[in-house]
């Protein structure tokens, strides 16, 4: 398993670049996985992070990506609920990178 | 690694031979040909899947947990053993190839790689050298070198975690081969003997897990489930203004409805929901689906471990019983219909309480077809006329045993619904659809994330195809009925340069031309 450094502590991330701990989370780390990507983080994504992560403490999962739009319209407006912003804040989908950078495990199954 | 694909004097570990690392991937420019490749040594060889570490759920599967067992060569030996003679077609499969070649240039694989360990023949190869190795007699007598045969080494097994994980087990081969040589069985057969001795592929086996313990792929917990469908039951009701129910865990309806957890997740997969819950709404039967058998996709048929298959398809069937339901339709998936219609009844008994009536079980396809042919559902194709439309046949539905009772069904029932659905649809060239269809490039356990490199070079046919159909009627909707079909269609459409909305499922283009308010019910 492979750690990356973080504040002078050893984190463990799986090949994917997944926290391996989930409560080793913290907003700077998020921060860090993104920066790394070559992202800044906008009041957009982390409107996005903390919905996930709110969503999963609820129900041990990551929101189907429809819950994540219509949340995303009710607080940012509904010319950015669609999946396409999604994508144009999180490329690599909403639902893998953003959950990354959230610190939750990946999707997994036919997705 | 030499040119030969030898290996070099220098000792290398097994955990560097089947190492993954991350390699970067882009798709071939398209022409529309599907050619046969020059062979290229190796040309995949660097592409592994990504192993699973989660020591708690290989123990629930009953495989070693701590990677690679002290003892693996006996292991493999007893086990190969016990599957050869478990499995009398993989016997049969390892005695009776002639080496016609028939098969070489029909994989998506080799297609899309050029590796020749991609040919089926190639592929299979790798369990024959041992085959004959170690169990004829020529091979125990005379050893390798005489027999055209293998010593069971570290290298030849990184061998064969490599290239029995760069099959979909889509049987396309084995629609060519003279002898009916069931590739996929001989896959199956492998994985096994390699989870026997602790080399377990992650992406498939945590599902493997996540289905029979908490009861989908996706791992959703019942709250989880209901609070999804819920929200697609809401919206519904939202955009139609009609009470459009979901129902869940409901004791006494008609009708248990399973599908993959993906269509409750996913996109293009939770328009198809939308779609099969109005098609139920309109036909004023009652059904349900269940939190407990909330899974189609059965991905215990990846390898050759009957029990967990079992597991996992005895959801459906405990749920069905404990519901009371007569009938058990199944949504747009391609395992679940293989398993279901092929596996089922072998695997935990007949449903003796559903009704004789109508399929044991039946495809969304074919219930939504019925309903379309009695009238009992009204379509306006104009809701389309922005699409034109073409299908790919998903190898498990087109390679599986039927639709409907008869035996052409799984081509027919498919494209009849969107016939009725749409004004404008063409296939693909026909070597290339139905029985001869090519695997998405995702199949059998192969859509990881980890999988991307192969899972493109695999595309590469599929996506030939949809060009020519592109190019020539200007096609700009690829309609599928799998969810591992829609996750890997919708992740190579913009790899390949195609916008990634123009894949979906059928059941999201008969929710686009439903028409509320005809004639309801049957």
């Amino acid at each position: 398993m492979a750690t990356v450094e973080f504040q002078g502590k050893q984190v463990e991330i799986d090949e994917d670049g997944y926290l391996v701990n989930l409560d080793e989370w913290t907003k700077e780390l998020g921060e860090k996985m993104a920066t790394d990507d070559g992202l800044s983080l906008t009041e957009a994504h982390w409107e996005v992070i903390n919905f996930l992560r709110d969503y999963y403490q609820k129900y041990q999962i990551a929101p189907m990506i429809k819950i994540l739009v219509k949340e995303i319209a009710k607080i940012l407006g509904p010319e950015k609920g669609n999946t396409k912003y999604l994508y144009e804040l999180f490329p690599d989908g909403p639902a893998k990178q953003a959950c990354r950078y959230a610190g939750l495990p990946k999707p997994t199954g036919c997705v | 690694m030499a040119e030969t694909g030898k290996l070099e004097a220098k000792p290398v570990s097994f955990e560097d031979l089947i190492k993954w690392e991350k390699i970067k991937y882009e798709a071939p420019e398209l022409t529309g040909k599907i050619e046969t490749p020059c062979i290229k040594e190796n040309a995949s060889l660097s592409y592994k899947a990504q192993l699973y570490k989660g020591k708690d759920a290989i123990a629930r599967l009953g495989y070693p947990t701590e990677g690679l067992i002290p003892n693996w060569k006996e292991k493999f030996l007893e086990k190969m053993d016990e599957m050869l003679k478990k499995y009398r077609s993989v016997r049969l499969f390892m005695d009776i190839c002639v080496r016609c070649g028939a098969c070489t240039n029909k994989c998506h694989y080799y297609l899309g790689t050029g590796d020749p360990n991609n040919m089926p023949v190639a592929r299979a190869e790798l369990m024959r050298k041992i085959y004959r190795r170690y169990f004829t007699p020529q091979g125990k007598l005379l050893g390798k070198k005489l027999t055209n045969s293998e010593d069971l080494t570290e290298e030849m097994l990184a061998l064969w975690y490599t290239y029995f994980y760069q099959c979909s087990e889509c049987r396309r081969c084995s629609v060519y081969c003279p002898y009916g040589i069931d590739t996929a069985e001989i896959t199956m057969a492998a994985r096994e003997i390699m989870n026997s001795i602790g080399i377990v592929q992650k992406y498939m086996h945590e599902i493997v897990d996540k289905a029979q313990y908490i009861g989908n792929n996706l791992g959703m917990i019942p709250d989880a489930v209901r609070n999804a469908i819920e929200f697609v039951e809401t919206d519904l009701q939202e955009q139609t203004g009609l009470d459009i129910k979901i129902p869940i865990d409901q004791k006494g309806a008609e009708i248990l409805f399973v599908t993959p957890s993906a269509d409750f997740f996913a996109s293009p997969h939770i328009e198809s929901l939308y779609g099969y819950a109005k098609v139920f709404h309109q036909a004023g039967i009652s059904w349900t689906m269940s939190t407990y058998a909330s899974e189609g996709g059965n991905f215990g048929l990846f390898v050759h471990n009957y029990n967990n298959m079992k597991i996992i398809n005895k959801r459906i069937w405990d749920a069905s019983r404990e519901l009371g339901v007569k009938r058990v339709v199944g949504g747009e998936c391609g395992h679940m219909w293989r398993v279901l219609s092929s596996y089922s009844n072998t695997l935990n008994g007949p449903f003796d309480w559903l009704n004789p009536k109508y399929s044991i079980p039946q495809h969304i396809c074919e219930f939504t077809l019925d309903l379309i042919n009695k009238g009992a559902l009204k379509l306006d194709k104009s809701a389309n006329d922005e699409f034109t439309v073409t299908f790919h046949d998903s190898c498990q539905v087109a390679r599986g045993m039927e639709m409907g009772g008869t035996a052409s069904g799984q081509y027919e029932i498919p494209r009849a619904v969107i016939k009725a659905c749409v004004n404008k649809f063409v296939d693909m060239p026909e070597n290339t659809i139905k029985e001869k269809t090519f695997c998405c490039g995702a199949g059998q356990g192969l859509l990881g994330d980890d999988m991307l490199p192969i899972r493109v070079k695999g595309a590469m046919p599929r996506m030939q195809a949809v060009k020519v159909v592109k190019d020539s009627h200007g096609v700009n909707f690829l309609a599928l009925i799998c969810a591992i079909c829609k996750a890997q269609m919708s992740k190579m459409f913009p790899t390949y340069g195609y916008p990634m909305e123009e894949v979906g499922g059928i059941h999201q283009l008969v929710s686009r031309a439903i028409v509320f308010g005809a004639k309801e019910g049957i």
